[in-house]
Parts: structure tokens; C-alpha cells; sequence
């Protein structure tokens, strides 16, 4: 019997025994992360402290994200982190990879593993490094007093207007890297008689890189930037250790305020609500990324 | 074809790239290797001192813990169900991969709440369980998309070879599939292990005692009671990369990519 079926169906013929190598992989997976996001939804219509019964709320926790003006800063916080967290590394991994692709330069393969390096250190060093650099006697601040621009200077993490900035420029670091080896991979695809042709139609470099080279690596920028955009969307390690969300709430993001609110205020239902929007959101941005670099391949 | 002016431009690019990309590590490794705070010790003393003070002895054992178990039961897991998605055809199985899926892009901050507060119930929380298993979790998830797209691109004939032989799916598996899967496994394994190595959230919520935080939760708390200086708080931070910055210098072509193709999508 079973000869017969391997001779009729070729590859991946009908198996009841697909479950059973499934069953372990999905018993884990549905009690750690399937009924918590169950459980989610659910907090996040109750009013509750985590302690006491908890109220009926409705759809309350949500509205308050829009009406609460912590909250809205927090989303706000985390648009802002998107532009430090995948614009800029965007605009210059594409600059930065256009030019590599056509030097060549040695040392190129030390480059990469330095400025991939961000990417496998644990965010809570990433973090205690750059609150060195940040701090009052701290690298920056060396650094600008080297160049005579002492008036410059100031605990840049205690700022309340560069709080934020300079937590986004851990993320354009953090970043960076990964976005310009992954353009460079896709640079490096795109086939050379393309460019010859490009150039004997009188494009400049400019002219090519538009032309060209942007539209070839259409792909790349698409996982690119939900790689990178979902990474700011996330952060909570770097905050967590530089800042706590402060000075005042000038550096809160939507993943610190789901941590503060159940943990620190007792608010439950509004950090699950967060919770739930955060992660929506995260779908809702990846799947929009991936439908235009779809509409661009066909 | 390239001017000398040209060759010169690309090299200051990419020196001040890589000088930036290097500023917070020279930072930290510069303070790590300088005088201590107290003046005691230097140099690599350093490291014993904080390896002291710091307990970090205490949070490497239980880091190392918490990813031995994570990498080994995800990755045989996800071997498995991706076995399943990849290679056999069955009832639902688009569903079942589509909930799959769902977990890749699943913030742990999302579930990390009901979580504490179901297991606090149970009186799992602050137990090696209440870390090790949501990790394995959310990496089951990635895990099974990874091993799903290697199985789906592997070598039917030979499968089909040991079928007709009457090899059980079981011994097709381990003994014809798994064999040359091993640059797959390799990266899925390094990737689990920098995941969970790396994970601050979850020991954050669910570890009080002070035996169980992991490496980089040490850390935290380290860098909170420890203010008077940062000699030993470089050091600590030195110490809690190092093992995942080694994985990296030597399997480097697995980091860059599984984390790469990771996001890449059918």
C-alpha cells in the first residue's frame, strides 16, 4: 500500500503523521504564545490592578491611547525612533553601499564584520556604552571639547530636547550596519551590463543610481526597512537603561509604558492594551512594506 | 577606471564609518582595560574584580543555562515541525503554518503581561521554566519558518529513494535529511543562542531572585547600585558580550545571513 501512494503522489504525500511532528513544537508554542495573546486581548478590556478583581472596561484601555496624552507621546516617541531607526540608515546604507559597490576597496570584509558587530551585542551593553559616551565627562562631550566647542557640551541623556535624538542615534547605529550590508548584497547582484548600458546611454552616477541601481534593490529596502522599523517600534532594553523614559516622559515608548503600567503604576489592562496595539501595529506597517515592494517586482 | 581622488574619498567614507561604528566599544573596552575607580587594580585585573563584585559568575551560569536549553529543545523542535510543514502535505496545514508565522512578528512585549500574571498563578514565576519557555516559544516560531524553507528546497529524489527502501519518516529525518542540513542548523542554532543570550524583557519580569538573572539582567541591576565609577561596569559589560561577539567572529557568515533571509518573506 504505501508503494502504491509513493508511486502516485510524488514529494509530500498526504501524512496524518505531520501532526505528531508537529504536536511538541506546537504545544509549547500555543501555551507560551498563543493563549498569553488570548490572554491580552482579554486583560486589555478589564480595568484591573493585577492584584484585585478586575472591572469591566470595554474598549476604555484603547481610547485612552489616543486620549491619554502619555500615551500618544509614547507612539509619538516611537515615530520619531523610526526615522532614527530606519529612514537614516536607509539614506545612508544606500549611499553608503552605491559607493562601496563600485570601489574597489580593500578591507571591505573588516568594514562589514565592524559595523555588523551593533547587531549581535546585547542591547543592555549597547546601552551602558553609549550612556558612557553620553554622560556629563563622557566621550561626546570629550570629543567636542577637543574641537572647541565647549558651549556644546551638556548631559546629553538629561536634556529634555536631545533626550530623544540621542537615543535615536543608538538606533541609527545600531542599524546602519545591517541595512548597508544588506543593500551591498543586493548590489552586488545586479548584473553589469546593466550599468554598462545606463552608461552608454550618458547617465552620470547620479542619473545610474536612480536609474538603476535603486530600482534593483527594491527587495532589500523592503526587508530593510521592516527589519529596522520594527526594531524602533520595539525598543525597550536601551530605554529601559539609559533613560527610563525620562527627563519627565520625554523619552517613553509604547514597550517601556507596557513594562511601567503593569509592573510600576498597576495599570494592567491599559499596559495589555498597549501590548495589543503595539503588536497590530508591527503587523499592520510589515505587511503594508511588503505590499509595495510587491507591487514594485511586478 | 577609478581616479586616485575617487580611491581616497571611498577610503575617509569608510574609515569614518568604521570609526563611528567602533566609538562605544573603544569607549567601553578603553575603560574596562584603563585604572580602576578605586586604583587598586588595572588592566585585565579588571575583569576578576568584577567577576567578583559583580556576581557575574552567578549570571553567566544561569545565561548559560537558560540558552543551552532554549537552543537544544527549540531546534529539535523546529527541525521537527518544520520536517512536518516542508516536506508532507496534511489537513490544515496552511492554518497551522499562518499561526506559526504569527510568532515571528509577535513583540514579546505583547505577551510578556498575561504571561507573568498566568504563571504568578500557577507559582511558575521566578523558576528557570518561567525564562527558559516563552524563549523557546517565540524561537520556535522563527525556528519552523527556517527549517520549513530548507526542507521545502531539499532533495526530493533521495527522500523518495528511502522511502521505497522503507525508511520510517522518523529514520528519513535524522539519518537522510538532518545530515546535510547542517549549515541550516548552524544558523538557526547561533541565532537562538544570540536571541537568548541577549534577552532582557522576560528574565526582567519574571526572575526576582538573584540566582536566576541572566547575564545582561545582571547587568542592569549592576550598572543601578553600582554608580561610583564605570571601570567595573566596563568590565561586566565586556565580559556579558564577549561570548556572543566570539560566536560571531568565527561563524559570521551564519549571523549575517540567518538574521538577512530571517525577514525575507515567501
Amino acid at each position: 500500500m504505501a508503494g502504491r501512494r509513493a508511486a502516485g503522489r510524488p514529494p509530500g504525500e498526504p501524512r496524518r503523521v505531520a501532526y505528531l511532528y508537529l504536536l511538541p513544537a506546537f504545544v509549547i508554542y500555543a501555551a507560551f504564545l498563543l493563549f498569553p495573546i488570548g490572554r491580552a486581548v482579554q486583560f486589555s478590556l478589564y480595568d484591573w490592578d493585577g492584584l484585585s478583581v478586575g472591572r469591566w472596561a470595554g474598549l476604555d484601555n484603547y481610547a485612552a491611547i489616543l486620549a491619554d496624552e502619555g500615551l500618544r507621546a509614547a507612539f509619538g516617541h516611537a515615530l520619531v525612533l523610526v526615522v532614527f531607526y530606519a529612514l537614516i540608515p536607509l539614506a545612508v546604507g544606500l549611499a553608503l553601499a552605491a559607493v562601496l559597490n563600485h570601489a574597489k576597496v580593500r578591507g571591505l570584509g573588516f568594514f562589514r564584520t565592524v559595523v555588523f558587530l551593533p547587531q549581535v551585542v546585547a542591547m543592555v551593553v549597547v546601552a551602558v556604552a553609549w550612556r558612557r559616551v553620553y554622560a556629563p565627562d563622557g566621550t561626546l562631550n570629550a570629543l567636542l571639547g577637543a574641537l572647541g566647542l565647549d558651549s556644546l557640551t551638556r548631559g546629553w541623556l538629561g536634556d529634555y530636547a536631545f533626550a530623544l535624538p540621542a537615543v535615536g542615534v543608538v538606533g541609527t547605529w545600531v542599524e546602519t550596519g545591517l541595512v548597508t550590508v544588506l543593500l551591498l548584497a543586493g548590489m552586488s547582484r545586479v548584473p553589469p551590463d546593466l550599468y554598462e548600458a545606463a552608461r552608454l546611454d550618458g547617465a552620470g552616477a547620479v542619473r545610474e543610481f536612480f536609474a538603476v541601481t535603486l530600482p534593483s534593490v527594491r527587495g532589500e529596502i523592503a526587508v530593510a526597512l521592516t527589519l529596522t522599523v520594527i526594531a524602533a517600534l520595539r525598543t525597550f532594553d536601551l530605554v529601559y537603561v539609559t533613560t527610563r523614559g525620562g527627563p519627565g516622559t520625554s523619552t517613553t515608548v509604547p514597550s517601556y509604558e507596557v513594562y511601567h503600567r503593569a509592573f510600576g503604576l498597576g495599570q494592567v489592562g491599559s499596559a495589555a492594551a498597549v501590548g495589543v496595539t503595539l503588536a497590530l501595529l508591527i503587523f499592520v506597517i510589515s505587511f503594508g512594506i511588503n505590499r509595495f515592494a510587491d507591487r514594485g517586482l511586478t | 577606471m577609478i581616479s586616485r581622488g575617487e580611491r581616497v574619498a571611498n577610503y575617509v567614507i569608510l574609515s569614518v564609518f568604521a570609526a563611528f561604528a567602533l566609538l562605544p566599544i573603544v569607549t567601553i573596552l578603553g575603560a574596562a582595560l584603563g585604572p580602576s575607580d578605586s586604583g587598586g587594580t588595572a588592566g585585565p585585573a579588571n575583569f576578576a574584580a568584577a567577576w567578583e563584585v559583580g556576581r557575574f559568575g552567578t549570571y553567566l551560569r544561569t545565561s548559560l543555562a537558560v540558552s543551552a536549553f532554549v537552543v537544544v529543545v527549540s531546534v529539535a523542535l523546529s527541525v521537527m515541525s518544520g520536517y512536518a510543514f516542508g516536506t508532507m502535505r496534511f489537513r490544515g496545514q496552511s492554518a497551522l503554518f499562518y499561526l506559526f508565522m504569527l510568532g515571528i512578528m509577535m513583540p514579546s512585549e505583547a505577551v510578556a503581561v498575561p504571561l507573568y500574571f498566568d504563571l504568578r498563578s500557577l507559582g511558575l514565576i521566578d523558576t528557570f521554566w518561567s525564562v527558559a519557555l516563552p524563549q523557546v516559544a517565540l524561537s520556535v516560531a522563527f525556528g519552523t519558518f527556517w527549517m520549513r524553507a530548507y526542507f521545502r528546497a531539499s532533495n526530493r529524489a533521495i527522500v523518495e529513494a528511502a522511502r521505497i527502501d522503507g525508511a520510517s519518516t522518523w529514520r528519513i529525518l535524522w539519518q537522510v535529511l538532518v545530515p546535510p542540513a547542517r549549515p541550516a542548523v548552524v544558523t538557526l542554532t547561533v541565532l537562538v543562542f544570540m536571541w537568548t543570550w541577549n534577552e532582557f524583557l522576560i528574565p526582567l519580569i519574571m526572575v526576582t531572585s538573584e540566582s536566576l538573572r541572566t547575564a545582561p539582567l545582571g547587568l542592569a541591576f549592576f550598572q543601578g547600585q553600582h554608580t561610583s565609577g564605570f571601570t567595573l561596569l566596563a568590565a561586566g559589560s565586556v565580559i556579558v558580550a564577549t561570548p556572543v561577539v566570539i560566536f560571531y567572529l568565527f561563524l559570521q557568515r551564519h549571523f549575517v545571513r540567518g538574521l538577512l533571509q530571517g525577514a525575507v518573506r515567501e
